[in-house]
């Protein structure tokens, strides 16, 4: 009150008019002070993740990983302090929230799972010269609009779709399988439709041992898939290739089993779904031996087994292993800013982009090349592995230098698992 | 001074006037005190008192239950948003088309409605199912984008301006306000005008209004139509500011339920109504976030928007015709035109 | 497109419709009788299914079983809401209930997002996975046998508003509210025990659910459209008009889920319900316009 003071109190009658409005922005002002500027001794990042309404299970997912990062990291010896704010599922809030972590002395901003937030997050970091590294966000418009203070450390719709397509070329190829169906069936939401426009374009040029006999987009909101399941059915595939998120992929997988329907392979070419503690705790057996090929954890990196560690401490009734991808991608988006910090210097906005954009960072926790990033701010070295649930437990089994185990094609049927 | 708006201000008392403009005053001077938060925060108060002004015309006037006021909001954008990344067409030209389909959805709607005089709940429901089938034909329509989004690309800080609804905070915040603005006089004017009588007359005694010779059918689509052209505008506006729309977002019932909040919390029927309203709604949410944080930290998602709800019950339960009403008599401004 | 194709999606629908129209029960009591805007519909089945949820996990205590003890403390909860603050919104406008029914929503969703976490809880019953064939046709177990709970719950509140003093009397209080009170029934009372009575049909239709669908907190914005499009259709009160309407609208999504794109099943039941808006706005089983 004490700044808009005078000015509100131009005119008596005009203060007490305003007296709603101005309470309610000075409890704004109280509950959002803005920090001092002073160059600091840690880095100042702020954590913007959906971890209430509809995008909470995937948020709260990320948001341990968070978790994680901030203790590995000061392990590591880097300066780094993690404020968490929710977005709430909501793309106004995820702008109003970036505003008020970069009023709070937020210097970088990491976060937000979906591309929409992300859009809203990055014009205000454009605005504000404040880095902003996207967690995981598939949207390929984002790394295609110029944008200067922002960079993605995660694959786009149309990278994940080629690679996974790739890697179930690999996969028959070393069962030595010759399967010669498979129907596409897709969630009909932001990350499934963009999915489903990559898989028109590339499955065409993929030169693939199998025909595409369908592609069906179902509703995620509906009650349930028993329809689509029949549709799918009548047309008997070899191999069921799926985007789906965990809510759905339950109802799929059920549906099957009431219908009997049993697919030589249930593969994704890179969505989440499959590898849910949802998934897993719902169906229990029936969540084995899908198959899906996605940026994973390397079982066989260093830094991988320090952030299980790290993940585990913070996060004791979670299982990383299921959490790794969300986990694993929202701390390498920590791990960026660390690192480039401590290259910089400083905080100050600009120059620490730059040292963002000029990552080298080759000892790190995902699958792939080391983390750099291209003129767009896209980091290109990700890869792509496949991942099989192997008694409830998602386990690498493609390429196989990092596997840890083979993979079991085709699917065992239905009953008599364990 | 344009004459209808003088004669709107020369309705008013000494106290009411000086209040009003003391208002306005406050909130053109209001940039060179609001940080960018704050800003960003009266950015929205401004878009929600703007739809919600454009929902009040269609309730609180004509007592016309909408609640799919996202359709004409996610049409006004979408359409403006398609013409201009397709085909370069500047935002404020291409507002009359968005504008124009926005109502010809409105004026479908009522044809279907008011000719079979469907109304309250049922008119509520009909709206929402018109709200919902265009959610699902852009879910589905690959010109546009379809679930995956469809994005405005950003233009170059040196190149941002406002012809092209490109520029920073402050043209937002500039362009919401007069949005505010312009539909808080449309709305006054209509209030005041022959045609504001007629649906003052419909809502409160329908049977009454169709014996004095009103035409209520063709009064209730006017109600729609000027609500639907407020609406879509203030759309267009939102989705540049956004730089991008999903169906999933722009077509969800609950961004109409949040259309709506404002004006039935501040008053509905009044003017002030969905300007209280939005100033009350927005802040509260954005306070509730940074208290939540404050006291329980963030262990425990959720609780800033429980809090929110409860208050919802608490604010409505005590207040029997919103806010406004009370408010304005105890500051001594209640009589008359700014009811 | 072949016959069994056809048949069996069919089959799927008529099942479906029938869920469709257990959720749809209890909104049609407290919608259709008391006229409240009851926004959190949804919310309070979600909350149903996750009590039913918890009776399972602590007791083993199957749904379908859970839905007498649920019904029986929705019909306390609805009771004492309706007395303690939803009596005072009736004479009020239908959009400040609706407000009211919002914020009540939004309390809900939160808490359950609290206690319950964001993901989605599943009781893990010996039958849910079970099918029938029947020739060509597979039939799903618990679907069919939330379609008879369904029927047996219509039956029973049917019964009720027929059979009974009490039903007979709100049933009056429906119709004209003020006659009703001038001829002495106390109708403060009877709203209290019908919004109770509608509640207890969500308490048990959400603890019936729990048997096809795992409970999580964003389920239930779509369930109160859904509950809302199956009355409105069915015809305000009418409880057999809801069960029709909840089939009409699960064989509509399903066969037009056959012929186009599956993601646009739900386009089928706002064409249902603006047809009806249209040409029976009364609603296919409501008493006359």
């Amino acid at each position: 009150m004490s700044r808009s003071g005078p000015h509100f109190g131009a005119a008596r009658v005009d203060r007490r008019t305003l007296l709603l409005a101005g309470t309610t922005l000075s409890l704004a002002t109280l509950a959002a002070p803005p920090a001092t500027r002073a160059q600091a001794k840690s880095l100042r990042v702020a954590s913007l993740l959906p971890r209430s309404g509809f995008l909470a299970p995937a948020g709260q997912s990320c948001h341990r990983g968070a978790l994680a990062a901030q203790a590995l990291l000061t392990d590591l010896g880097h300066a780094i302090e993690i404020v968490h704010i929710d977005t709430e599922s909501n793309v106004e809030t995820a702008r109003t929230q970036a505003e008020r972590a970069i009023n709070e002395g937020a210097q970088a901003l990491v976060g937000p799972f979906e591309s929409g937030a992300a859009l809203a997050i990055a014009q205000v970091c454009e605005q504000r010269k404040v880095p902003f590294i996207v967690n995981i966000a598939a949207a390929p418009q984002l790394t295609e609009q110029g944008y200067q203070f922002l960079v993605r450390n995660f694959q786009t719709g149309g990278q994940l779709v080629a690679n996974g397509l790739k890697l179930i070329a690999s996969l028959l190829d070393a069962q030595k399988l010759s399967y010669q169906s498979a129907v596409f069936l897709h969630a009909n939401d932001t990350f499934g439709t963009a999915q489903r426009g990559a898989m028109d374009a590339l499955f065409p040029k993929a030169n693939l041992p199998f025909k595409l006999l369908d592609s069906i987009a179902y509703d995620p909101r509906a009650q349930d898939l028993s329809v689509e399941v029949t549709r799918l059915r009548s047309l008997s595939p070899d191999i069921v290739m799926v985007v789906t998120r965990a809510g759905d992929a339950v109802k799929l997988v059920r549906d099957m089993v009431r219908q009997r329907f049993e697919p030589k392979a249930i593969i994704s070419p890179g969505s989440p779904g499959l590898y849910d503690e949802e998934f897993f705790q719902t169906l229990g057996p029936l969540s084995d031996f899908m198959i899906y090929n996605v940026p994973w954890v390397n079982p066989k990196s260093a830094m991988t087994s320090a952030l299980e560690k790290a993940f585990a401490k913070a996060n004791p009734s979670n299982r990383f292993a299921v959490d790794c991808l969300n986990a694993g991608f929202t701390f390498e988006a920590f791990l960026i800013a660390a690192d480039a910090f401590k290259r910089a210097g400083t905080s100050n906005g600009p120059e620490l982009m730059a040292a963002i954009r000029a990552s080298n960072i080759t000892e790190h926790v995902m699958t792939g090349g080391p983390i750099t990033f291209d003129a767009k701010g896209q980091n290109p070295n990700i890869a792509s592995v496949s991942v099989q649930n192997i008694k409830r437990t998602p386990t690498v089994v493609l390429p196989a230098d990092i596997a840890t185990t083979a993979p079991v094609m085709p699917m065992p049927g239905w009953q008599g698992r364990s | 001074m344009h004459p209808t708006l003088h004669r709107l201000l020369g309705q008013l008392d000494r106290r009411q006037r000086l209040a009003f403009l003391g208002l306005v005053g406050a909130l053109i001077l209001g940039p060179a005190f609001l940080d960018r938060y704050l800003m960003s925060i009266m950015i929205l108060v401004f878009w929600y008192a703007a739809v919600g002004q454009a929902w009040n015309i269609m309730m609180g006037f004509c007592g016309q239950l909408s609640l799919g006021h996202c359709l004409y909001s996610g049409i006004g954008g979408y359409v403006a948003a398609l013409l201009w990344v397709n085909y370069g067409i500047p935002p404020w030209l291409a507002a009359v088309p968005a504008m124009g389909i926005a109502c010809a959805c409105g004026i479908v709607i009522g044809w279907l409605a008011f000719r079979y005089d469907i109304g309250g709940v049922y008119f509520a429901l009909l709206t929402i199912a018109f709200a919902e089938m265009a959610r699902i034909a852009f879910d589905n329509w690959a010109g546009g984008g379809g679930a995956a989004g469809l994005f405005i690309p950003l233009i170059p800080a040196a190149d941002a301006g406002l012809w092209t609804l490109s520029g920073g905070p402050l043209q937002f915040y500039y362009l919401m306000l007069g949005l505010a603005i312009t539909s808080f006089v449309a709305a006054a004017a209509l209030r005041a005008s022959r045609l504001g009588h007629e649906w003052l007359a419909i809502r409160e005694e329908p049977e009454a209004a169709r014996a004095l010779g009103i035409d209520i059918y063709r009064a209730k689509l006017a109600a729609i139509i000027v609500s639907a052209a407020i609406t879509s505008l203030a759309g267009v506006f939102y989705a540049f500011y956004q730089r991008n729309l999903f169906p999933s977002d722009a077509f969800d019932v609950s961004r109409s339920i949040i259309m709506i909040m404002g004006p039935i919390v501040g008053g509905l029927g009044t003017l002030m109504g969905p300007v209280i309203g939005a100033l009350i709604l927005t802040p509260l949410g954005q306070i509730l976030i940074a208290l939540t944080e404050r006291l329980v930290g963030h262990a425990v998602p959720g609780a800033s928007l429980l809090a929110y709800g409860a208050l919802l019950m608490v604010i409505i339960s005590t207040n029997a015709n919103g806010v406004w009403p009370g408010l304005s008599r105890r500051l001594g401004l209640a009589p008359r035109a700014l009811r | 497109m072949s016959l069994t194709l056809s048949a069996s999606v069919i089959v799927q629908g008529v099942l479906t419709g029938l869920v469709y129209g257990l959720m749809a029960l209890g909104l049609s009591v407290i919608f259709g009788i008391v006229r409240v805007v009851n926004f959190a519909h949804g919310e309070f089945a979600v909350l149903a299914m996750y009590i039913a949820y918890l009776l399972f996990f602590w007791l083993k205590l199957d749904p379908f079983l859970a839905a007498l003890p649920i019904a029986a403390l929705f019909f306390g909860v609805g009771y004492l809401l309706q007395r303690a603050l939803i009596n005072s919104f009736v004479a009020r406008a239908e959009h400040d209930q609706f407000i009211l029914m919002v914020g009540l929503a939004i309390v809900l969703v939160n808490g359950c997002l609290m206690i319950f976490g964001p993901e989605a809880r599943h009781a893990e019953l010996s039958y849910s996975l079970d099918s029938w064939l029947a020739g060509p046709l597979i039939i799903d177990a618990v679907r069919v046998y939330a379609a008879i709970g369904s029927l047996v719950v219509a039956l029973m509140l049917l019964a009720f508003f027929r059979l009974t003093d009490t039903g007979t009397a709100i049933r009056a209080c429906a119709d004209n509210r003020l006659a009703a009170a001038i001829v002495g029934l106390d109708t403060r009372r009877l709203y209290a025990l019908t919004f109770g009575l509608g509640l207890a049909c969500v308490g048990a239709a959400g603890a019936m659910q729990t048997a096809i669908i795992d409970p999580n907190p964003s389920l239930a914005p779509g369930m109160t459209l859904l509950a809302f499009t199956v009355v409105i259709v069915g015809g305000l009160g009418s409880l057999i008009g809801a069960l029709f309407a909840g089939i009409l609208i699960g064989v509509a999504e399903a066969l037009s889920s056959l012929v186009m794109a599956p993601s646009m099943k739900s386009l089928a039941s706002f064409a249902v319900l603006v047809l009806v808006l249209v040409l029976r706005p009364q609603g296919l089983f409501g008493k006359g316009g």
